[in-house]
């Protein structure tokens, strides 16, 4: 789950890692107020959950041609100036590297204090797969794009990994603080800020926390001037606290609808729909689409119940997608057997209403009884027995 | 011969008074494998099916010899059900349980270094040598006693594999699904050693998925030490990147971790492709 940078602030209040003081912000009319309680610059920041905001652009909602503003964080000396821009920035559609060109709507603002920058670092913290724990990431080629430091010049990023048993300690806060170049003030704020972190990922259950930049000011006070948390999503159980902080704004309507199902939906930009059992089977699916020279219009996982139920849910999210031109079901029949599986198509096809062409491959247990409940069905389901000629099918019904 | 599991195999359910739990407890048990006990807290001196219910995985042992464990609890209590499992000093553990806080499993991980006991999953299928010993959710009947040894992340795509190599007219030594998870227990190196070093193993299929850098690293390990015929699939050319596709584990982050990328290393690696996932099967005829 992904969360806002003034939530994240939020969050850093808590703990206690220094950040700008600001205010969130849903009016321009709210800005002058805002103002009065900080002092000049200011630093407009949209909130949307997508990077590279400050190199992205503002359109206007109801045209999408009409440029409204260069950058989604700005930095204003007077009020007034900060009112225009959150005028201009509110209700409009911010296009980032990251959003796509569809862009994300901002309906919230952050205006914070703006600081004077000595030098920027990046600082965070991620799972490290291959040594199965939480490791923190520094470099003092902060503010950049910090995926682009690792691939151009990987020596810049330095890396300690932390052992769970006994958690941060303060001389890998002194590795990391002195290998940036940091003084012995520097370096014990910045081991401060790694402890705080810390204690944040693992009490919160996150699964990335990134500050870019962090900043030195020019009194030589490190700042918080960025925050990124994200949590891991089979661990929000245990934090309803958390929860409240979702943004639904920010999720895909499809995706949430699936999730209600128990159903996994990724939207994608093709003309086939595919409904597999199992992830894997379901990115296998993708690609053999892929490889009979077509696109899948998405990724959905039915899990291993595929139920009348989750199997009706399913063709109605698939077909709410206008792209799409036919749809491709693949199912392996384990644990869960074809003719109960095929029994929830013939169900589900008669309550959706569908009529785009259906392509069903089923294959494992019961096989053949499934296979003669679709044919005896009197529903036009084209059969397919194995993989590349369910894939075949699909394409040619497309073409 | 085969990996990990035979007939002599004698394992417990924990949770075994679940629905999940009761039901592939039945199934393993119809298989042929020895399910001797099982563990629920507070159900201890009941039975499930004559098979015996102990309050804890220690009870079980002293009263069973069990030597394998699979795991059906939910989420919330898994991680804890492992380590109790990996404290009595089982030799195996499966835990099937999907959707574990990752940080419960960089703690268990952390627990488990120095210990005698093995982890398969979590979030997986399990294992199994056909006509010996099935300790997970697969269906069995497609198996076929054999020498293709097969491992991969996926469920159902592994089902599908082993389909494949049954018709391609090839019985499999031992099947093991390793999990969709980003912090497991076993890794494809872990598998591959083993099926090298059991004579029953004649070729191996492994099948990947984007995400993390396992495969990478099975490519290097295929290359310096694995004399047998190894046949790749990867999973999820198609996908975006910073989509998780289901599986937690399979996301492709700050550019690494694709499909193009997996099958490259394997490739040079002296592995066999299949660029199809309709195609494990008659590249494998192919080859071997």
């Amino acid at each position: 789950m992904k969360i806002h940078e003034y939530q994240a602030k939020e969050l850093f209040k808590k703990y206690g890692v220094p950040h700008p003081t600001g205010f969130v912000c849903h009016n321009p009319e709210e800005v002058s107020d805002i103002c009065k309680k900080l002092t000049a610059p200011y630093v407009v920041k949209a909130q949307i959950h997508a990077g590279g905001r400050g190199k992205g652009k503002l359109y206007d909602k109801n045209d999408r041609s009409t440029l409204v503003l260069d950058g989604g964080v700005k930095v204003t000396k007077t009020p007034d100036e900060a009112s225009d821009i959150a005028q201009k920035m509110l209700g409009n559609i911010l296009v980032t590297h990251q959003t796509g060109d569809i862009g994300k709507e901002v309906q919230t603002l952050l205006i914070e204090q703006g600081l004077y920058i000595k030098k920027e670092y990046y600082l965070g913290m991620v799972l490290d797969r291959s040594k199965s724990c939480v490791t923190f990431m520094a470099s003092a080629e902060g503010g950049m794009d910090i995926e682009t430091v690792a691939a151009t010049t990987p020596e810049k990023i330095l890396k300690v990994a932390i052992d769970p048993a006994v958690g941060f300690q303060a001389y890998q806060g002194r590795e990391l603080g002195y290998g940036l170049g940091f003084d012995k003030a520097c370096t014990n704020q910045f081991v401060k800020i790694c402890a705080t972190l810390y204690k944040l990922y693992t009490q919160s259950d996150a699964s990335i926390v990134e500050i870019n930049p962090l900043i030195l000011t020019t009194d030589n006070t490190l700042i918080a001037l960025d925050g990124k948390i994200n949590f891991d999503d089979n661990a929000l159980f245990r934090h309803k606290d958390l929860l409240a902080l979702q943004d639904e704004n920010e999720e895909d309507a499809n995706e949430q609808e699936a999730s209600k199902y128990g159903l996994s939906y990724i939207s994608l930009d093709g003309n086939i729909g595919c409904m597999v059992n199992g992830a894997g089977l379901a990115m296998a699916t993708m690609d053999i689409i892929k490889l009979f020279g077509e696109e899948p219009a998405n990724f959905l996982d039915v899990g291993g119940g595929a139920t009348k139920e989750n199997v009706t849910a399913a063709f109605k999210i698939i077909l709410s997608d206008p792209k799409v031109k036919a749809i491709l079901v693949n199912i392996f029949g384990g644990i869960m057997k074809c003719d109960v599986i095929a029994e929830g198509i013939v169900a589900a096809v008669q309550e959706s209403g569908l009529t785009l062409p259906l392509i069903v491959r089923l294959q494992g247990t019961n096989v053949e009884k499934g296979k003669k409940i679709l044919a005896n069905s009197g529903l036009a389901i084209i059969p397919a027995d194995t993989m590349d000629e369910a894939a075949q099918k699909a394409v040619d019904a497309v073409n | 011969m085969s990996i990990l599991v035979n007939k002599y195999t004698k394992v417990i359910t924990q949770g075994i008074t679940g629905n999940t739990g009761q039901f592939h407890t039945r199934m393993c048990k119809e298989y042929g494998t020895q399910m001797v006990a099982g563990v629920t807290p507070g159900k201890g001196g009941e039975a499930f099916e004559d098979i015996p219910i102990f309050n804890t995985v220690r009870e079980a042992k002293k009263h069973t010899a069990c030597n394998a464990s699979v795991i059906y609890v939910p989420p919330a209590f898994a991680a804890d059900a492992i380590m109790e499992a990996v404290d009595a000093q089982l030799d195996l553990v499966v835990c099937v349980t999907e959707g574990i806080p990752v940080l419960d499993m960089v703690k268990v991980k952390r627990m488990m270094l120095g210990s005698k006991t093995r982890l398969i999953g979590p979030n997986c299928p399990g294992i199994i040598t056909p006509d010996e010993c099935k300790i997970g959710i697969m269906p069995g009947h497609i198996h076929q006693k054999g020498h293709v040894g097969v491992v991969s992340r996926s469920g159902t795509l592994t089902y599908e594999a082993v389909d494949q190599v049954t018709r391609a007219g090839y019985g499999q030594s031992t099947c093991i699904g390793l999990g969709g998870d980003p912090v497991n227990g076993t890794n494809f190196i872990d598998c591959l050693e083993l099926f090298n070093s059991d004579k029953d193993t004649h070729a191996i299929i492994l099948i990947g998925e984007i995400g993390g850098t396992a495969e990478e690293d099975a490519a290097e390990y295929i290359k310096a030490y694995i004399k047998k015929p190894v046949v790749a699939f990867i999973a999820g050319a198609t996908a975006p990147p910073g989509r998780r596709m289901g599986h937690a584990g399979a996301i492709i982050a700050g550019g690494k971790g694709t499909a193009a990328y997996k099958f490259k290393a394997l490739e040079s690696a002296g592995v066999a492709i299949a660029k199809s996932p309709a195609d494990m099967g008659k590249i494998l005829k192919e080859i071997y």
